[in-house]
């Protein structure tokens, strides 16, 4: 065990840890968004934007998530899209997790009784205002633990984008692996570091669900 | 000249689910003020014809009138999305599981629809919502979640929150049957005092004693068609029909 070499490499790897944070949080803020307008397609009354929600969700959870990754970083340019790594990384986790969390999404709205959008509707409001008022503060509750799994999911996921050379943690380990060759020491160090971020994920969510929990 | 318009009126209603015909063509009129007690055995379609009534359920053929405005008019859909919440601020419900807002308060419960429908203002809809509960006797609860109330004070509540609208009229549908049996007097009481000021009411039912103290017509529904109305007193007592006759004799014995 080489405890010299950790205490050296440890700055660049809470570096790159930090870049890490930053592209879970840039793919989470993204998903979340593609998420919420894939999940409303899900529920719409038109069969046709049923069917593009469904699409979605089924290419994105039906294809695994390094090819979608290299389809838009070294296919991107072909059709246009030029890309630099670390933005192609974080548009395809994003894209990629917004199919599992639209699903976590629609799940939350579903779980919420029937009931309560009948009583808003008897009370003379829209569907719409329905859905804001009455179904979707009780649905966000109930989505608060299956959105929590899709972000640690993701966060251990953006290892990934070490193979279009992102320079963040998983990507940072293998190179420094060619230099010293000491890979237990490193991808101890790396797998430490993975779990202080999740660990850190999942006290937010617990407060989130907390908070929640003493609403109501 | 005297209002003799029905305050609502169902005309050759039928409805569908699936193969199934559930109404075969009901006719009805409820005059204001007036009070209807729906009786039948389960599965007759008493729920389906109340909740066609401010189109909760979609006729497949008929016609809904409230107070001389159709309700199941043919039109564009915003259009007709207008139309229908406007239509049901005028008619207040009451579900069997009362389907309170548990993440709302008892006074944001009976305050939302109309702060949020009506513009009223926060405090004004607060003064409201005390008033309502005032009239249920539950003013002491105004702060409380709804998980914290018992069935019968739920129940209540969510009669306040359909008041509270200020309806023309009232949808009750079996208000009482997912009530411990001594919570039910408390929602009866509630029912009667509406009937004492002449509330117009429909109120699909289980309980016949109740319906023969408060209605003021009753009509005894089987298989999706209406078999008999009348007065409680006649309908109970000297029932025409056969299928009345051992319907009431059922559930007296039963
Ligand atoms: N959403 C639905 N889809 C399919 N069938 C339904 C639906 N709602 C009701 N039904 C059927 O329609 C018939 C009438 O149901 P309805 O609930 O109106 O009866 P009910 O008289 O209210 O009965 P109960 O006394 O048990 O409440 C029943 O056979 C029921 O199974
Ligand atoms: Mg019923």
């Amino acid at each position: 065990m080489d405890i010299a070499l950790i205490g050296r490499i440890i700055p660049v790897f809470v570096q790159a840890a930090w870049t890490t944070v930053q592209l879970s949080l840039l793919s989470l803020v993204l998903g979340l968004a593609v998420a919420a307008l894939i999940a409303g397609l899900r529920l719409s009354h038109l069969a046709v934007l049923r069917f593009i929600g469904t699409a979605y969700v089924s290419v994105f959870r039906g294809t695994p998530a390094l090819l979608q990754i290299f389809l838009l970083y070294f296919g991107g340019p072909q059709i246009g899209i030029q890309l630099e790594p670390f933005a192609a990384g974080a548009i395809a986790l994003g894209l990629n997790i917004a199919a599992y969390m639209a699903e976590s999404i629609r799940g939350g709205v579903l779980s919420v009784d029937r009931g309560q959008m009948e009583a808003a509707r008897s009370l003379g409001f829209g569907e719409g205002q329905s859905m804001r008022w009455i179904v979707l503060p009780q649905a966000a509750k109930l989505m608060i633990r299956p959105l929590g799994v899709n972000a640690v999911a993701l966060v251990k996921g953006t290892a990934l984008v070490a193979t279009i050379s992102v320079v963040e943690l998983t990507y940072t380990a293998q190179r420094f692996i060619g230099s010293t060759y000491k890979p237990f020491e490193i991808f101890a160090v790396t797998a430490v570091l993975y779990m202080i971020m999740v660990y850190g994920l999942t006290l937010v969510i617990d407060r989130l669900d907390r908070a929640y929990a003493e609403e109501a | 000249m005297t209002d003799v318009r029905p305050m609502i009126e169902v005309r050759g209603a039928r409805k569908f689910f699936g193969p199934l015909e559930v109404l075969k063509g009901i006719d009805f009129s409820v005059a204001r003020g007036q009070i209807v007690a729906v009786i039948g055995p389960s599965g007759s379609g008493k729920s389906t014809l109340l909740r066609s009534i401010n189109h909760l359920e979609t006729l497949d053929g008929g016609e809904v009138w409230l107070d001389g405005v159709k309700v199941n008019q043919t039109l564009p859909r915003r259009a007709f999305e207008k139309h229908i919440n406007s239509v049901r601020q005028q008619m207040g419900m009451v579900f069997q599981h009362f389907n309170l807002f548990p993440h709302l308060s008892v006074a944001e419960n009976i305050a939302i629809a109309p702060m949020k429908l009506k513009g009223m203002a926060k405090v004004d809809a607060r003064a409201l919502a005390l008033k309502m509960l005032d009239k249920v006797g539950l003013a002491d609860k105004i702060d409380a979640f709804p998980a914290r109330l018992s069935g019968g004070q739920k129940q209540r509540v969510a009669i306040a929150r359909a008041l509270a609208m200020q309806p023309k009229v009232m949808l009750f549908d079996e208000a009482t049957s997912a009530l411990d049996p001594e919570l039910v007097d408390e929602v009866n009481l509630v029912m009667k005092q509406l009937a004492a000021e002449h509330m117009t009411m429909v109120i699909v039912t289980h309980e016949m004693r109740f319906a023969a103290e408060v209605a003021d017509r009753v009509i005894f529904m089987a298989d999706g068609a209406v078999v008999e109305e009348g007065k409680p007193d006649d309908l109970f007592r000297n029932p025409v029909q056969e299928r009345t006759r051992s319907f009431l004799k059922k559930f007296l014995n039963g």
